[in-house]
């Protein structure tokens, strides 16, 4: 059922700049932000790849590098999580297959605001060519990870990368919190204002309300970021003092006095829980489409699902200080903000529990996005199971800052949402690029990343147990770390063959591109609004057409039904129509 | 040919599907936006006008809350080996503040009237363009151009108080008093700008002759972001009592 469209968002444009450069179709700015999250992977898989390498070799000459010094190790470290977690997990789920896909899902022809959307994603670009610059000031990159601790990224002469090279960093973020606030702003008002007639909330596909909470979780932490970044801008540079205090830096007395490293923590981790939710959501929503696609079953618990995906998002903004329990914190927060943070559990657990019994006696295609989703699945259990233990403010005692707590968070927030996102890519490729990808090579790249994946982090967890500290450069010649090389080295050989295997997607996703066999309009057999339109879709999205939709968008499996799924936009036949 | 109703399919339990609409009449929340009339637009102009304010009151919550921690928080002191309080002071220029708060407030009235006014335009058009219908003395008061000289008299008194402030001996650096004033300031001020190129595009619009209804929707938002602004500076300047 569709009924004529009266007025286009936007004429189709005609010159090549506007329309694949400067466009304002929500389907281009997609894919820009795709390819931007493509290259940034990949850097960011180059600098952890040289930080292994480092870690098992540290004396090792690479060609073309060199020998990496302790200070490089710490910048790659910091550029590593800052372009991963930026640049990839916040980009490629939300800015990529969220502009994609969600105005197409709710029958939209377009986002609320094209030329907003469009500034939004340029803003990103330059943000991303500021971090990038980083590299290659005087001094490189900054060495104060991701988190951006101070007193070492508020003192420029802290150290090679800490002057210029963290001014730029900051900046970066700045403007990335920026475009991330112009994205969710577009994103929210979209979903509330351009749905299809008879798209009711409880008829949005799970992908919509994941993307659209993570847009909420972004309006209300980038701004916190924001201000945070400024006054640590202000510290560096006009002689400020938010978060520093009187210290001695290279033996010389600075001139700061009074300010806490601890409210630049209290600030940045108010932002930088939800962010962990920014990047996962995304990922537990294609995870729900497609397990709920291939296993032939409507979700199960499709409302618990969406008041499981609002509870994380909500308490996502209450634990924040369970990265702070060993910064002095009262026992009696820590106390509090423990038992909120095991409280995220309970909503997982729906989620995990809702997303095995919707496989339940479902009859699965396993097709590469199904793998990927189970791969998702078992990603978020594993990773997750930790979450518990490093909540425990006496258990984090033993665990903060070791390598155990990158294993955590690489498992659930890194490459789950890395799962996420290939389960998205192997999911909608056929829709985006009118082309199927390769099976045989999604399954080799599926199985061999699994593989890696859990012989890179799963040992990390007992180098964590064992006492490995994180962000260290160098262990090798540490006593009581020297049984730990071998499961080290068994790490970066994993690592190494992982990140090889991640040239089978780059390869099957560019061939695909141009050679892939074409793709129907629907054929994975879908039944949510994006698999009504054509492949790929028109420039309004529906041909001119809006849909009007008649039912849920997990209709599989229907009895009488002439096939075994039921498009949210077909005439529900029966019941008098 | 099999039928079905979604209505009484299985247990029902977890489906995510709704009772089926009347293929006619639609209906649900669904509103069916693809139709970008001028009701809907300004509703969806006013929709991301609400996302904007709730980030500016995020950015402004953060500050307080760091303006708050750092007030209250104790540093130690090496002349007397103890903790003290170094929040200092910082001598504001109160007279000046209030006067540009009083320019900020009428502003955002004449703001308000210009909002009505164009609104009035918009409602009037349609029987405007009955041949033959005239509605008298068509002319109105440039409200819109009065915000902006409001607006940028508000600016200037902000540079004269900043000026002062430095003066006074006063700078970002002097003590987490002054940098407080100044980061609140400033912050608040570039976000004002911000309001004030959303003015001058609303009150460029008539002259490059756009659409009324588009100049409407430029004029509303506008209006509701800058009264939002002047709410916003009456809560600084409130906070900003407290450093006193």
């Amino acid at each position: 059922m569709a009924t004529p469209v009266t007025v286009p968002a936007h004429a189709a444009p005609q010159g090549f700049i506007r329309k694949y450069i400067f466009s304002l179709d929500h389907k281009v700015i997609g894919l820009q932000y795709f390819f931007l999250a493509l290259t940034a992977v990949f850097i960011g898989m180059f600098l952890s790849l040289l930080m292994r390498i480092h870690m098992i070799w540290p004396t090792a000459v690479l060609p073309v590098i060199g020998e990496i010094k302790p200070e490089t190790y710490l910048a790659l470290m910091t550029m590593h999580g800052t372009i991963m977690v930026f640049f990839v997990l916040t980009t490629a789920p939300q800015g990529g297959f969220g502009n994609y896909i969600l105005p197409i899902q709710i029958g939209a022809p377009d986002m609320a605001f094209p030329v907003l959307n469009m500034l939004s994603f340029w803003t990103t670009f330059l943000a991303y060519m500021v971090m990038l610059a980083a590299f290659f000031v005087v001094g490189g990159a900054p060495l104060h990870g991701w988190t951006g601790y101070p007193p070492l990224s508020a003192v420029q002469s802290a150290g090679p990368g800490e002057g210029l090279g963290a001014d730029l960093w900051i900046t970066s973020i700045a403007i990335f919190c920026l475009a991330s606030l112009m994205g969710a702003l577009n994103f929210i008002t979209t979903t509330l204002d351009l749905r299809a007639k008879g798209m009711t909330m409880m008829r949005l596909p799970l992908t919509v309300w994941s993307w659209f909470i993570t847009a909420i979780l972004g309006l209300l932490a980038f701004g916190v970021l924001l201000s945070a970044g400024i006054l640590l801008l202000l510290d560096r540079n006009l002689g400020t003092s938010f978060y520093l205090p009187q210290i001695v830096v290279n033996g010389q007395l600075m001139l700061h006095k009074g300010g806490s490293p601890l409210l630049w923590q209290h600030l940045f981790w108010f932002f930088g829980h939800p962010e962990v939710y920014i990047a996962i959501l995304p990922g537990m929503g294609v995870t729900s489409q497609i397990l709920s696609t291939f296993s032939r079953k409507p979700i199960f618990g499709y409302k618990a699902m969406v008041y499981a995906m609002v509870s994380i998002g909500f308490f996502g903004f209450m634990v924040w200080g369970h990265h702070m329990f060993m910064s002095g914190m009262s026992p009696y927060s820590a106390f509090a903000f423990s038992i909120l943070t095991m409280c995220i559990g309970v909503p997982s657990a729906i989620k995990t529990f809702n997303w095995l019994g919707t496989m339940w006696k479902g009859h699965i295609r396993f097709h590469t996005p199904m793998l990927y989703a189970i791969g998702f699945v078992s990603l978020f259990v594993s990773g997750g199971l930790s979450g518990p233990f490093l909540a425990q403010p006496v258990l984090d005692i033993q665990l903060h800052d070791t390598a155990f707590v990158p294993a955590h968070f690489h498992l659930i927030m890194g490459v789950a949402a890395i799962f996420g996102i290939f389960a998205a890519t192997y999911y909608w490729f056929p829709k985006m690029f009118g082309r199927m990808m390769n099976e045989t090579l999604g399954q080799i790249h599926f199985f061999v990343t699994l593989a890696g994946t859990y012989a890179i982090f799963m040992p990390m967890h007992y180098l964590g147990m064992a006492g490995q500290t994180r962000r260290y450069s160098q262990f090798t010649e540490v006593a009581y770390l020297q049984k730990l090389i071998p499961l080290n080295t068994f790490i970066t050989y994993a690592a190494i063959i992982t990140i090889a295997a991640q040239f089978i997607f780059v390869i099957n996703l560019f061939w695909s591109m141009f050679k892939g066999p074409k793709a129907s309009d629907n054929p994975w057999e879908a039944t949510t609004l994006e698999w009504t339109t054509a492949t790929p879709p028109p420039h309004d999205n529906f041909g001119g057409v809006t849909p009007v939709v008649h039912n849920g968008p997990y209709e599989y499996g229907v009895p009488g039904a002439t096939r075994d799924y039921v498009m949210q936009t077909d005439a529900a036949v029966g019941g008098g129509h | 040919m099999a039928t079905y109703t979604p209505t009484t399919l299985r247990d029902g339990i977890g489906r995510g599907h709704e009772p089926p609409l009347p293929p006619s009449g639609g209906g649900g929340d669904g509103r069916g936006g693809n139709v970008p009339d001028y009701g809907a637009r300004l509703r969806r102009a006013r929709l991301g006008l609400i996302c904007a304010i709730v980030t500016v009151c995020m950015v402004f919550i953060a500050l307080t809350s760091a303006y708050i921690v750092r007030q209250g928080m104790p540093t130690f002191d090496d002349a007397s080996n103890s903790y003290i309080h170094d929040w200092g002071r910082v001598a504001l220029p109160w007279m000046l503040l209030a006067i540009n708060t009083l320019v900020l407030l009428v502003s955002s009235v004449t703001m308000e009237l210009a909002r009505r006014s164009v609104a009035r335009q918009a409602a009037l058009a349609p029987v405007k363009s009955i041949p033959g219908v005239s509605l008298g003395d068509e002319r109105s008061f440039p409200w819109l151009g009065m915000t902006v000289l409001l607006g940028f008299g508000f600016l200037a008194g902000q540079w004269l108080a900043w000026g002062e402030l430095h003066n006074r001996g006063f700078y970002v650096n002097t003590n987490p008093s002054s940098s407080f004033a100044f980061l609140l300031t400033v912050t608040h001020a570039v976000h004002l700008g911000g309001g004030m190129i959303a003015l001058l595009w609303a009150a460029s619009a008539s002259l490059l002759h756009q659409p009324l209804e588009s100049r409407r929707i430029t004029v509303d938002v506008t209006a509701w972001y800058w009264h939002f602004m002047a709410v916003l500076w009456i809560y600084i300047f409130a906070l900003l009592g407290l450093a006193k």
